[in-house]
């Protein structure tokens, strides 16, 4: 009965989320607690200019008068437990010795870690033709083809670094797409972030290579949060890939992240995501909170941002990638798949504000929900009075397994210039008892059956993702629903 | 014998739709199942097939004296069982040819054989294509997808070519058909004709017959075969319809039932 090739589904259903593990490795944290002085002590530890503790401290404060005020965001249709953000810990990074000066100087322990992820920083076995910049606890370890990317005048690696090394960049930059009061978890992000990634595309330059970061939470009991910002200057284009993973942990974890993209004239930015922190067990124990603010911003006249995120871990997701098509005849695009199993909740979509004259934007969103799944699109298309000839495409399908989870869909229209062309679609369907039993009668088995059906329904969304991801992505999809049937 | 049906009885939907079939299908041999709407026809191809929702209450099913309810549906089909469905469901977003190729990659895997890559597949299955005259660009379309009627029954006939299947059940493959698409189908159909393989062709209509020629007709009616015969069986419901089968005595009736 069972196959050589395939393990039964019983057997897939066992397998256990399988970046769950946890790396021994020496930490240096602060103690829980939020105040004036955490922030100063975190960036005093950064050796920060006074600038950017003064924006932490205005960012604090903003923070703590809507806790006091009690206007953490209520509106998503996610349900969770009050979060004691006195009770988190806001820093914690793997202790360094002193500064590294090569790959080879990075805690071999560090090392083993992401080569368990399947992601190699050693020099001759990295992703070929891939830069990647490791994060581990918030803090960045270790960034790949520096010097090749140098050459072409970009900057990519930590965003600690780039602090120090390009103040006036980030000046200019931080909080200008996302300001520290925009919302409840970006105020407190502002506050307390301690790395990310930086991206910098100087005029004209089109970047030779994919740039990745992978993020890792290791340490228990923190509360992660990076910020990233990529630039791409006139005429540039860079391809940016981010992808996620946690250990397993019975206790929740917020991660609160924010993403800015600025895109001047002709520019473009393709951001793409495969987020699989881990998801909690199947009786929802467990999980990270991941509440992200990822925002772009099309400046220039022909700019161009692509948002493409394949979401499947996560205890609860609460996430609007969004594009301000402020340049004219700028672009917005946000291609998405997100799946919830088991007690996974979603609450996802994205904003597309057309500001300047035709201006377009298109939405694909695809939801999968299995076991007791709950998901949500929510999405706004807002046309400003001055966006002559824009035009938005919005189509939002989803796919149920089973009888127990749900899907919704919250599109938002503001529509105040009447030369624009708004069109909505939306559908849910059932993977079908024929769907499966078409498949299996020609002698495919029920778990590849499923893995097909779920991506052809994703495909428009998994073929805007780089080739090395879209494989991840498809393999990812299919481990993500094992347990969902039978 | 390949196939053997012993005293089946079946339910779907909360109803006994199945009454106590009793066929034997022999390897070389075509039998036509025959029976008006609601008879149990679809009933008794998706029992050989292992549709999950239909569950066998009484009887024997056994494919080369083997019990076939051992068998999970894509076991069954890798054991050459095949099944050319009456409504063949979409797959959107998973082309034809993918679909196709995993398919046929199962059944070799099973046989032993080696799978096939996407060039040698695609050779392959440009051939046979041919056979029931469909244009290629359906091989790169999505599963059934915005397929006409016809063109799904053919997409069937195809893939059964492809699987060369040791027993093929036919539900209703003629349904919805034009003469031509009903002589393009046949043709694949008696091309995979030989002393080892069998098939059961269920259909409404005699039509059919004429180019599929079976060497044994029954007759299904309320879930119970009440007439078996040779091909003229078949002309004989054509001229006094099914109406026919209530008043008329069972002449040849080889369950032994109803009572």
């Amino acid at each position: 009965m069972a196959e050589s090739a395939n393990p039964s589904i019983e057997e897939l259903a066992q397998r256990e989320y399988k970046y769950g593990f946890v790396t021994d490795i020496e930490e240096d944290r602060i103690p829980p607690g939020l105040n004036e002085d955490v922030v100063r002590l975190i960036s005093r530890k950064k050796e920060e200019p006074a600038w950017l503790l003064e924006w932490r401290l205005k960012a604090l404060h903003r923070f703590l008068e809507m806790l006091e005020n009690d206007t953490e965001p209520t509106w998503a249709q996610v349900h969770y437990p009050k979060i004691d953000y006195q009770d988190i810990t806001y820093y914690s990074s793997p202790k360094k010795k002193k500064q590294l000066q090569s790959l080879d100087e990075v805690d071999p322990e560090l090392l083993r870690t992401y080569e368990k992820l399947g992601i190699s920083l050693s020099e001759q076995k990295r992703l070929a033709g891939v830069a990647v910049d490791a994060v581990f606890d918030s803090v960045s370890v270790a960034t790949t083809y520096k010097g090749e990317l140098e050459k072409h005048g970009i900057v990519f690696g930590s965003f600690s670094d780039a602090v120090k090394e390009h103040p006036e960049i980030v000046e200019k930059y931080l909080g200008s797409v996302v300001p520290y009061s925009d919302n409840f978890f970006a105020a407190l992000n502002s506050a307390v972030f301690s790395d990310g990634s930086f991206a910098f595309i100087p005029k004209g330059v089109r970047c030779p290579m994919e740039l990745s970061t992978y993020f890792r939470i290791n340490a228990a009991g923190t509360g992660q949060f990076e910020r990233t910002l990529i630039v791409a200057e006139e005429g540039s284009y860079v391809s940016y890939l981010e992808g996620c993973t946690a250990p397993q942990r019975d206790e929740n974890q917020l991660h609160a992240a924010v993403v800015e993209l600025v895109a001047l004239d002709d520019a473009e930015i393709k951001y793409s995501t495969v987020q699989n922190w881990y998801p909690g067990d199947e009786n929802g124990v467990g999980g990270i909170y991941n509440f992200v603010t990822k925002r772009g911003a099309c400046r220039g006249r022909r700019s161009k941002i692509s948002w493409t995120q394949v979401e499947t871990g996560s205890a609860i997701t609460w996430k609007y990638p969004s594009c301000i098509l402020q340049g004219d005849e700028s672009v917005g695009e946000f291609y998405s798949v997100a799946m919830t199993n088991h007690r996974q909740q979603a609450d996802t979509g994205t904003k597309m504000i057309h500001i300047g004259r035709d201006t377009k934007s298109t939405i694909i969103s695809k939801g999968i929900s299995a076991g007791r799944g709950q998901q949500s699109y929510r999405g706004l298309v807002r046309i400003g009075p001055k966006a002559h000839g824009a035009r938005n495409y919005s189509q939002c399908d989803s796919l149920l397994l089973g009888d127990e989870c749900g899907a919704h869909t919250f599109p938002y229209l503001e529509v105040r210039n009447a030369t624009a062309t708004v069109e909505h679609e939306a559908t849910t369907s059932k993977i079908g008892e024929d769907q499966l039993f078409y498949c299996r009668q020609r002698g495919i088995s029920e778990e590849d059956a499923i893995s097909m059906i779920v991506n052809g329904f994703c495909k428009d969304v998994l073929r805007e993702l780089p080739m090395e991801f879209a494989v991840e992505a498809q393999n990812l999809l299919g481990v993500s629903l094992e347990g969902s049937v039978g | 014998m390949m196939l053997e049906i012993r005293n089946l009885h079946a339910r779907a939907g909360g109803n006994e739709i199945l009454k106590g079939i009793d066929l034997c299908v022999a390897a070389g041999e075509v039998h036509a199942v025959m029976g008006p709407n609601g008879s149990g026809k679809s009933t008794l191809a998706n029992v050989l097939a292992g549709r999950p929702e239909v569950e066998i209450t009484e009887g024997e099913l056994l494919f080369d004296g083997k019990p076939l309810t051992d068998l999970a549906p894509e076991e069954r089909a890798r054991e050459g069982i095949f099944l050319a469905f009456q409504y063949p469901v979409e797959i959107p977003g998973v082309t034809n040819s993918y679909f196709m190729k995993a398919a046929l990659n199962a059944v070799r895997r099973h046989r032993g054989e080696e799978e096939l890559d996407a060039f040698d597949f695609l050779e392959l299955v440009k051939e046979k294509i041919r056979l029931v005259d469909m244009d290629e660009k359906f091989l790169s379309r999505a599963v059934n997808e915005g397929f006409s009627g016809g063109e799904k029954k053919r997409n069937e006939v195809l893939q059964m070519t492809l699987l060369e299947p040791r027993f093929a059940v036919l539900d209703e493959t003629d349904s919805g058909l034009d003469i031509d698409a009903l002589k393009v189908v046949a043709n694949g159909v008696n091309a995979l004709r030989s002393p080892e393989r069998a098939m059961l062709v269920i259909t409404h209509y005699q039509r059919l017959l004429d180019y599929i020629v079976p060497d044994t007709v029954h007759v299904l009616s309320d879930g119970r075969i009440v007439r078996s015969g040779g091909k003229e069986l078949a002309l004989e419901l054509e001229k006094l319809g099914y109406g026919w089968l209530e008043t008329e005595p069972a002449a040849s009736d080889p369950a032994g039932s109803p009572a």
